[in-house]
């Protein structure tokens, strides 16, 4: 009988397009917005990602994400070298600071201050340069988005293409001469700002005078030395935050869950698009259950119980409903493949398909559900007034 | 054997829908046998009780009171699952609107009640390819149901009736969609391939062009029978 219910199925092309369209359509804006979410939150902690030597990140106890800097005193370095167990500590400044570029005009641009002696926290792709450059004076590393977007040079001639910051051109800091030595990749981020590499020492030159300017101490911990441990003993020690680089990501992560609409807007088009699936899915599987409402009863009258009705219109639910799934994260996948390299934000990890299953999963439930109630109470005798 | 040839035997049955000032009595007081190797055809007006008869008679259709027999079973005593199982291995239907589905062929939709009762697909679509030449339709068990005429609609669902080879089968009015010499062949096909010693007919029909081919002929009016009475001549 299961054949007999998919050729009552596929056989009206109509509905049945019908029916996997809404699912698809429901699986496919899920999927999409939950991924474009994921991007965007990835964004918000990628800086964190691109460090990767670090343990542990000290801080002002009061930050609530990467980019909130409450700056430290310099001192303040000392003392987290010297808690036990700590292998190194190196300092990191960031900040967002004015570049003025070469026709006049002011950019912000996120500086990052490396430690002068190790360069440690530089950026994990040098694309042009080599990162030792920037112990040269007045040395700066560029990102290639930002070289290439917000820092690119006026075109030749009117109405061409702005020519990319390279090696060799020079900007103005904060009134401060910066001759850039690479161009580096790095992990697009939330503030989408291009990104300056530079020394501790000429970033706390490039930066307006303030008594503080240490942003945050970057540790690595001893062999064999539990992360999670060290930090705690750093925390007691100093009175200052000490997170692991995981926790670092998840502080900043809650708090652009809890302090922006982001959440909320993705919230609201990821419910549209299960509404919008279980409307469309719902109505037509309905509409299709009621228009073969004859023919079920007609299968009750000849001897088909209510348990194999149930698992006929079961089957069917199912069947649309795996093709509707595959087809929307399919296209969801497609979409994130063509976006690539983009400015777009998309990221598909196994968590936004198992939601979207899930969704799909109970649109389907609901959808079949309010079918085979009607079919369960069809009384047979009705087919002989049909 | 059944009891002295008595295929259904139904003794003071009472049926009526809705309650209160709107309650509508359909059958009231209901005696009737049919034997078994008869066609019993039930006439009268709309609105008689002919149909809620027959569906009470084929299980699926709940009787208030009185007692109905079907085969030495007696309805009343069986639960809604036997009855189910019970109509897909004793009961046949014919309907007036045929009830074949669209997007089967016509082999498929005979197959249907041989599938109900868990017979494997191709076993059921042998099965069905049989009765189909039986009924003359041989040359059409891939078609769908959309591309044949009335009559042989009506005749797909006469095989579909007789494929798992019931001992009852309830016709309603398998002639009024069909011009009379139609309707006269789909009477001979069903007398000549359903009517056996071992199986019952009951059709309920409005077309007097077709009382020729009743063994009897029960006459209701007003929720009760008031006429049992041999083939009459047609006019």
């Amino acid at each position: 009988m299961y054949f007999i219910a998919l050729k009552m199925l596929v056989g009206d092309r109509g509905k049945y397009l019908g029916l996997v369209m809404g699912l698809t359509f429901a699986a496919l804006l899920i999927t999409q917005q939950s991924s474009i979410f994921t991007g965007l939150m990835t964004r918000t902690y990628s800086f964190i990602n691109d460090l990767s030597q670090p343990d542990i990140w000290v801080m002002d106890p009061k930050v609530q994400f990467i980019d909130d800097v409450k700056p430290l005193q310099d001192t303040e370095l000392l003392r987290v070298r010297g808690v036990t167990g700590v292998e190194w500590a190196v300092p990191l400044y960031k900040g967002l600071l004015k570049a003025r570029l070469e026709d006049g005009n002011f950019q912000i641009v996120n500086v990052l201050g490396l430690d002068d002696s190790t360069l440690i926290g530089g950026p994990p792709v040098m694309i042009r340069g080599r990162l030792s450059d920037l112990r040269t004076q007045d040395a700066i590393i560029v990102n290639d988005v930002g070289a290439s977007t917000r820092l690119a040079k006026k075109p030749l001639e009117p109405g061409g293409k702005p020519i990319p910051l390279d090696v060799g051109d020079v900007v103005e800091i904060n009134d401060r001469r910066a001759v850039v030595v690479g161009i580096c990749r790095v992990s697009r981020t939330f503030q989408s700002q291009p990104v300056i590499y530079t020394t501790y020492n000429r970033a706390t030159t490039f930066a307006p005078r303030e008594r503080k300017l240490l942003s945050f101490i970057l540790v690595k911990g001893g062999a064999g030395l539990d992360p999670k441990e060290l930090a705690r003993r750093i925390a007691q020690n100093t009175g200052l935050a000490a997170y692991t680089a995981q926790e670092f990501k998840n502080l900043t992560f809650d708090f652009y869950m809890k302090s922006t609409g982001i959440p909320i807007n993705f919230g609201i088009a990821v419910m549209l698009g299960f509404l919008i699936g279980t409307a469309i899915a719902g109505q037509t599987f309905y509409n299709f259950t009621l228009e073969n409402l004859r023919y079920f009863g007609t299968l009750k009258a000849m001897g088909t119980t209510n348990a194999l009705l149930l698992r006929m219109i079961v089957l069917q639910a199912l069947v649309v409903g795996i093709q509707g799934f595959g087809l929307g994260i399919g296209g969801a996948a497609l979409f994130g493949y063509l976006m690539r390299g983009t400015q777009l934000a998309f990221r598909l990890v196994p968590e936004i398909l198992i939601l979207a299953g899930g969704a799909i999963a109970v649109i389907v439930v609901f959808s079949a559900v309010i079918s085979i109630r009607k079919v369960m109470k069809l009384e047979p005798a009705i087919v002989f007034k049909m | 054997m059944e009891r002295n040839g008595t295929a259904v035997s139904l003794r003071g049955v009472t049926k009526s829908y809705g309650s209160g000032s709107s309650r509508v009595h359909a059958l009231r007081g209901v005696d009737l046998d049919v034997r078994l190797g008869e066609l019993l055809m039930l006439v009268g007006p709309s609105g008689c009780g002919k149909t809620t008869l027959i569906s009470v008679a084929a299980a699926i259709l709940d009787h208030d009171e009185g007692e109905i027999t079907v085969f030495d079973r007696v309805l009343k005593s069986m639960s809604q699952v036997e009855k189910t199982r019970f109509r897909g291995t004793n009961i046949g239907f014919v309907f007036q609107a045929y009830n074949l589905i669209p997007t089967l062929t016509v082999a498929e939709n005979v197959a249907v009640p041989l599938l109900i009762v868990g017979n494997r697909r191709r076993a059921a679509l042998s099965r069905a390819k049989e009765i189909l030449e039986a009924v003359g339709l041989g040359d059409k068990l891939g078609a769908l149901p959309s591309a044949l005429s009335g009559g042989q609609q009506q005749r797909v669902a006469i095989a579909r009736a007789l494929v798992n080879d019931p001992r009852l089968i309830v016709c309603d009015e398998p002639t009024s969609a069909l011009d009379a010499d139609t309707g006269r062949l789909v009477m001979d096909v069903l007398r000549r391939s359903a009517l056996s010693e071992n199986r019952a007919l009951i059709i309920v029909t409005h077309d007097n062009r077709i009382f020729s081919f009743a063994d009897r002929i029960a006459r209701m009016d007003d929720g009760r029978i008031i006429l049992v009475e041999p083939q009459v001549a047609t006019s």
